[in-house]
């Protein structure tokens, strides 16, 4: 810094430190007590000393919550998000920026709006729109008597029914339908200069050739600060998942918590679920340690 | 900001927005058009379609002291921790733009909490936090019954508002930061020069400076509380002790999943809705007006 201030840098570097290890404090008992057997984490207070029951614990609760089968629905969730919200955010903010049709900027709006809303905020409709994700269209038919006409016609009964409970496309779809990543592409389309739309009309390139050719490629440090930043929260979601997925077979990790959560009654063994815990928040902790750049750029941007 | 060169064809281009325009029709418009419907007619018990009540769902929400329960305990919790978060987030970022010795290590360390899952969090909280088991028990060891989230309401609420700010120092540090960073060095140089400690820079400059990211975490924050919470509850206290950290999300959870009562939920999803639009609007007026200081 500029100048010399010991007591004052003193005082930081303590503040700092306390910062620290209350940063640290959890995921320390986390993974202490995932070392204990169920004797010790249950002494009080529990010693901070590692235990030598690691590996049983994280069997235990590897078995309990059925994490090998959940684990994996887990990465196919979050990854099929993060790529989903890649690319339609990619495809729609190249629309936005890059044409100009008649009802541009309501397109614009509209995507927009959808910013505010958290799927959690509006989570009662949303769970009845995929019990039938074809309802809305139904519904449109109905109201503009198209299906009347249909069935005096043909003499066919109009109905478009698509059940999205308990199946992927279900736990993915309605996360993917946000504009998050919209604008961290269209802040990022602004910033390519105009010449190079200008040499590759010239050169004859129509639009899709322009974006797969080079889009893309410059906007690779996008793609993966947008997709780390969707895999965590995806990765992360509960209530959702919660709702719709009734079936083990669609489970996802982050809900299997709630069978971790130690009985009432007896010893609860709390090293149990703490070993559960620990395999459940590790791979989006790894993600941003390992991605810290791109997960830091990718946050900042697309708040903004 | 316009593009100097662009593409003319309609179609095409509305073929690129396609996707995402039919999944924000289906799972963003029509549910939330939806809710407004609910929230304004009541289903009949043997079948037959809604009828409409008009406001009546409206007015037996106002008028259930358990929603403006829920509506209070929301304010106390969002106020809370996003007090705590923003509060400690500020110092840590603000100490750790000094670049003193280890600065790397706590710039990395102190975004770890946001990696985590808030259920997650909330099981490790609730282990840390119990009281006979985890280290808030050596309280009860020396005063017995003084601490016991289970049981008391107050304690439950402090526990779960903990477990959330804990969580979000992680990502209020990485805004303070990097808005820090972006403050031109040459005028903490030039106050330096004229005489004025750290201490004093901070205050009447990284401070000032600060006011849009502080003001947009602040929405942000007390908006996440709202929904990042739910995880957070459900694990450590499902709303308990005695309803006593029953927040709006989780009401509404529990009256549209548990209870059964869409038009209920509807109108609190409505009535919620309408908060977070309040909150965003404020924002955008607010940003337009103040930020761009540069």
């Amino acid at each position: 810094m500029v100048e010399r201030t010991p007591i004052f840098n003193a005082v930081c570097q303590i503040v700092l430190l306390i910062g620290l290890l209350t940063v640290l404090f959890p995921f320390v008992i986390v993974i202490v007590a995932a070392t204990h057997d169920i004797r010790a984490v249950n002494t009080v207070p529990m010693s901070l000393v590692p235990g030598s029951d690691l590996l049983t614990n994280l069997h235990e609760a590897w078995v309990r919550a059925d994490l090998g089968r959940k684990l994996i629905n887990s990465f196919v969730f979050a990854g099929t998000v993060a790529a989903g919200k890649v690319l339609l955010s990619s495809m729609a903010a190249f629309a936005i920026v890059y044409f100009r049709f008649p009802g541009r900027m309501l397109m614009f709006w509209v995507i927009f709006v959808t910013l505010m809303l958290p799927l959690e905020v509006r989570i009662v409709p949303t769970y009845a729109v995929a019990a039938n994700a074809l309802a809305p269209f139904q519904a449109i038919l109905d109201i503009t008597g198209i299906s009347w006409l249909i069935h005096a016609i043909s003499g066919l009964q109009v109905k478009l029914e698509w059940g999205l409970l308990n199946s992927y496309p279900g736990l993915i779809l309605p996360l993917v339908a946000t504009a998050t990543g919209t604008f961290l592409y269209r802040q990022f389309y602004l910033t390519v200069p105009d010449e190079l739309a200008e040499a590759a009309k010239m050169d004859g390139s129509g639009p899709v050739r322009f974006f797969v050719d080079i889009l893309f490629p410059l906007s690779k440090p996008n793609m993966i600060a947008l997709f780390t930043i969707m895999f965590v929260w995806s990765w992360n979601q509960y209530l959702w998942p919660l709702l719709i997925t009734t079936d083990p077979n669609f489970g996802i990790a982050v809900t299997q918590l709630k069978h971790l959560i130690p009985s009432e009654f007896g010893l609860p063994d709390w090293n149990v679920a703490m070993a559960g815990t620990l395999i459940i928040m590790a791979p989006p902790l790894i993600v941003v340690i390992v991605m810290q750049r791109w997960f830091v750029r990718g946050l900042i941007s697309t708040e903004k | 900001m316009e593009k100097r060169a662009t593409f003319s064809s309609t179609r095409i281009g509305l073929l690129f927005a396609l996707p995402m325009l039919v999944l924000i029709f289906v799972f963003f418009y029509w549910p939330s058009g939806q809710a407004l419907y609910w929230a304004f007619t009541l289903e009949q018990p043997w079948g037959g379609g809604n009828t409409w009540v008009g406001l009546q769902n409206f007015r037996q929400l106002l008028s259930d002291p358990y929603y403006w329960g829920a509506i209070s305990r929301s304010m106390v919790f969002g106020l809370g921790s996003t007090g705590i978060a923003m509060g400690v987030a500020l110092l840590l970022a603000l100490f750790t733009d000094r670049e003193m010795r280890g600065h790397k290590a706590y710039r990395s360390i102190f975004i770890w909490p946001y990696a985590i899952a808030a259920p997650a969090l909330g099981l490790a909280f609730r282990f840390i936090l119990a009281p006979e088991a985890g280290f808030l028990s050596l309280i009860n060891q020396i005063w017995p019954g003084l601490w016991n989230p289970a049981l008391d309401g107050t304690d439950a609420m402090i526990a779960v508002i903990i477990a959330f700010s804990w969580k979000y120092i992680g990502y209020n540090f990485i805004f303070f930061l990097s808005a820090l960073q972006s403050i031109p060095r040459s005028l903490i140089e030039a106050a330096a020069m004229d005489g004025s400690g750290p201490m004093r820079r901070m205050w009447d400059i990284q401070l000032p400076l600060l006011t849009p990211t502080l003001f947009f975490l602040l929405v942000i924050n007390i908006t996440e509380s709202f929904q990042d919470s739910f995880g957070i509850v459900d694990i450590m206290t499902q709303g308990g002790p005695a309803r006593a950290t029953e927040l709006m999300v989780y009401k509404i959870y529990f009256d549209g999943f548990k209870g059964l009562d869409y038009s209920g939920a509807a109108a609190q999803s409505i009535i919620l809705m309408g908060l977070v639009v309040l909150l965003t609007i404020v924002q955008f007026r607010f940003i337009e007006r103040r930020v761009h200081y540069k």
